[in-house]
């Protein structure tokens, strides 16, 4: 008999630590489906962050290393001198990302780096248990804004991907959501689209997922759905942010 | 080639042999008195297929050191005093994860931003660790530029060997004078597709790896306390083992002497003078100069003749750091005492001088 579907070899047969109705399981698969699917599997090298993926690399069937907190974009920076032509990947959570890691990711930006960041933007610090993130949003409860995040004592919510694709360097910036099966298929295709200018050299890009946390946001992971869909994407829109004119592509 | 005695200054050439001994990627930021090894190295590493970037700061730096040594890359870095406590995150992450990394502090005064002047006021920065948990770095103090040159283009292959980051640590003056060098023949380096089998542990892809499909992961987290222990005992055998292997110093004139200075790199030199203004006045004097800083060379302090020396002097750029070793390494066999200056001042030789006679004096 012939199999219709398969487990991707890009990632280890190994059940994940996350809560239920997390997404990042969804959002590992479809991106090592992405480097199976381009036969790049034994070409990448990734950098898991600090946060709740810091153990990605005990999921993700590549060569891998940590980072230290927020440190990722730097750290990738200096293999991708190593290995300019392997796939290079980060990935990160909103407190690593937009919040430590500002630095890093904003010069890796403007450097054009030739590496692919993940962007993964749940509003909260999930691994330490809850608190605030620069992402939460106006008026939402974590354990360090326990009457809702307020504007005045923290200001706006960061919208990274925006900021991000103001820098030259940055050719290809997408948000794109995991809510529903149909947001997982363009967020494939995001990922994929992402790789592939990376492989053409073309500079940064950043696909940014919009991502649950059913555990610290207090909800059931079909509420923690709806929220994104009601609440995060009215703030932080999905869709292209950024990307390469098709003659440059081509 | 290796090259007849060429004038240059410190800082170029500690770039310059970095680049003999191997070292093909340098990530730095800008800070003075080390500020002409970024600038030499972003002329110079590219004319030998090396690659330079300027960090956005000491933290971006060291942690591209990081992913490009997790690579199996050489790399170099430097920095001074506040640039190198910056660093300190990455030099405990680079201790724990394992990977190699050759460093340099051309050291200044402190705290804070402190000053631009020569300074050893890191000496328990670098020989403490300023990072968290349990770990070691090797640190190796020049006292000339010709030994920075011959240490640093060692460096890279010490570094490869014992997997954990080496630091050189000198000053702003050796990193700013001139002196007439020697400069070693170029070292062969690895091409990207060499790496995955001389590195059998650095992140490559497997495609490099001839279909062994074994995954390579460079990390340094571990939840299980057990796990943890395990590991960090693992760590602290293999510096057991560099505490016998690496530990290197130089002693002068310790037979009848009556006091001996213990001192490293410009200080070291300030004592030999000092050492020849107290012959002149009958007073003999020794010298420990200890090479390596950790590990602290304990056993050159057996040399000391017991039976003539009445007194031990740390003499150091700062409020006394290093004189906690010595006081270690004596183990209460002769008093210490402390010839110092701080802040980027730098003590004169008949300053040190007249400090050792007032300390033979004060004995009697």
């Amino acid at each position: 008999m012939k199999p219709i579907f398969e487990y991707t070899k890009g990632m280890t047969e190994m059940s994940t630590h996350y809560c239920p109705g997390c997404t990042h399981g969804i959002a590992h698969r479809i991106i090592m489906e992405v480097l199976d699917e381009m036969g790049e599997l034994g070409n990448t090298i990734g950098v898991a962050p600090i946060g709740c993926s810091v153990m990605a690399h005990q999921y993700m069937n590549v060569d891998m290393c940590e980072a230290a907190h927020g440190r990722a974009p730097a750290v990738a920076s200096g293999i991708r001198r190593v290995h300019p032509d392997k796939t290079v990947f980060t990935y990160q959570g909103d407190g690593d990302l937009a919040s430590i890691g500002t630095a890093e990711i904003v010069h890796a930006a403007v450097r054009g780096e030739k590496f692919t960041a993940f962007f993964i933007n749940n509003g909260i610090y999930g691994m330490t248990g809850g608190q605030m993130a620069p992402t939460t949003l106006i008026g939402q409860r974590s354990t360090t804004s326990q009457d809702g995040r307020s504007k005045e004592l923290n200001g706006m919510p960061i919208k990274m991907s925006e900021m991000l694709a103001s820098i030259d360097g940055a050719v290809y910036v997408e948000r794109v959501a995991l809510d529903s099966p149909a947001h997982v298929r363009q967020a494939k295709k995001a990922v994929r689209k992402a790789f592939e200018i990376q492989k053409k050299g073309l500079g940064f890009t950043l696909i940014e997922f919009l991502s649950t946390c059913p555990t610290n946001w207090g909800m059931t992971p079909v509420k923690a759905l709806e929220w994104v869909r009601n609440n995060v994407m009215a703030y932080y829109p999905i869709g292209v942010i950024k990307e390469p004119k098709e003659a440059e592509e081509a | 080639m290796t090259t007849d005695k060429v004038l240059m200054k410190g800082n170029e050439a500690f770039a310059e042999a970095a680049i003999r001994g191997g070292a093909r990627l340098y990530f730095g930021y800008p800070i003075t008195p080390q500020s002409e090894v970024p600038e030499y190295m972003s002329r110079e590493l590219p004319k030998v297929g090396g690659c330079f970037i300027q960090a956005e700061s000491e933290l971006g730096a060291i942690n591209m050191a990081y992913g490009a040594g997790a690579a199996g890359g050489s790399v170099f870095i430097s920095s001074s005093s506040p640039g190198i406590a910056l660093m300190q995150e990455g030099m405990s992450f680079l201790c724990s994860a394992e990977v190699p990394l050759l460093a340099m502090n051309v050291s200044r005064g402190g705290p804070g931003i402190g000053g631009i002047q020569p300074g050893q006021a890191d000496y328990y920065q670098v020989t403490r660790g300023g990072g968290n948990g349990d770990y070691h770095i090797p640190v190796f103090a020049p006292a000339s530029i010709q030994e920075a040159v011959d240490l640093l283009y060692e460096g890279t292959e010490l570094a490869q060997t014992w997997r954990n980051p080496i630091m050189v640590f000198t000053d702003g003056m050796v990193g700013q004078m001139m002196e007439p060098v020697k400069l070693p023949d170029y070292k062969p380096v690895l091409k990207p597709s060499e790496i995955a089998a001389a590195r059998n542990w650095a992140c490559t892809g497997y495609t490099d790896r001839g279909g062994d499909k074994e995954r390579r992961v460079v990390k340094s987290l571990r939840m299980q306390p057990e796990k943890l222990e395990e590991h960090v005992e693992k760590l602290f055998e293999k510096y057991a083992r560099a505490e016998k292997e690496l530990a290197r110093w130089e002693s002068e004139n310790l037979k009848g002497a009556e006091v001996v200075f213990v001192s490293f790199g410009t200080t070291a030199r300030i004592c030999r003078e000092a050492i020849e203004i107290l012959a002149s006045r009958g007073v003999k004097a020794g010298l420990i100069r200890p090479i390596s800083l950790w590990p602290f060379p304990n056993k050159a302090f057996d040399e000391i003749d017991f039976g003539t020396t009445k007194a031990v002097i740390s003499a150091e750029l700062s409020m006394g750091q290093m004189i906690t070793d010595v006081q270690l390494a004596l183990n209460g066999r002769l008093p210490v005492f402390l010839a110092h200056r701080t802040g980027g001042m730098v003590p004169t030789s008949p300053e040190v001088a007249a400090r050792a006679q007032a300390v033979l004096e004060g004995l009697k």
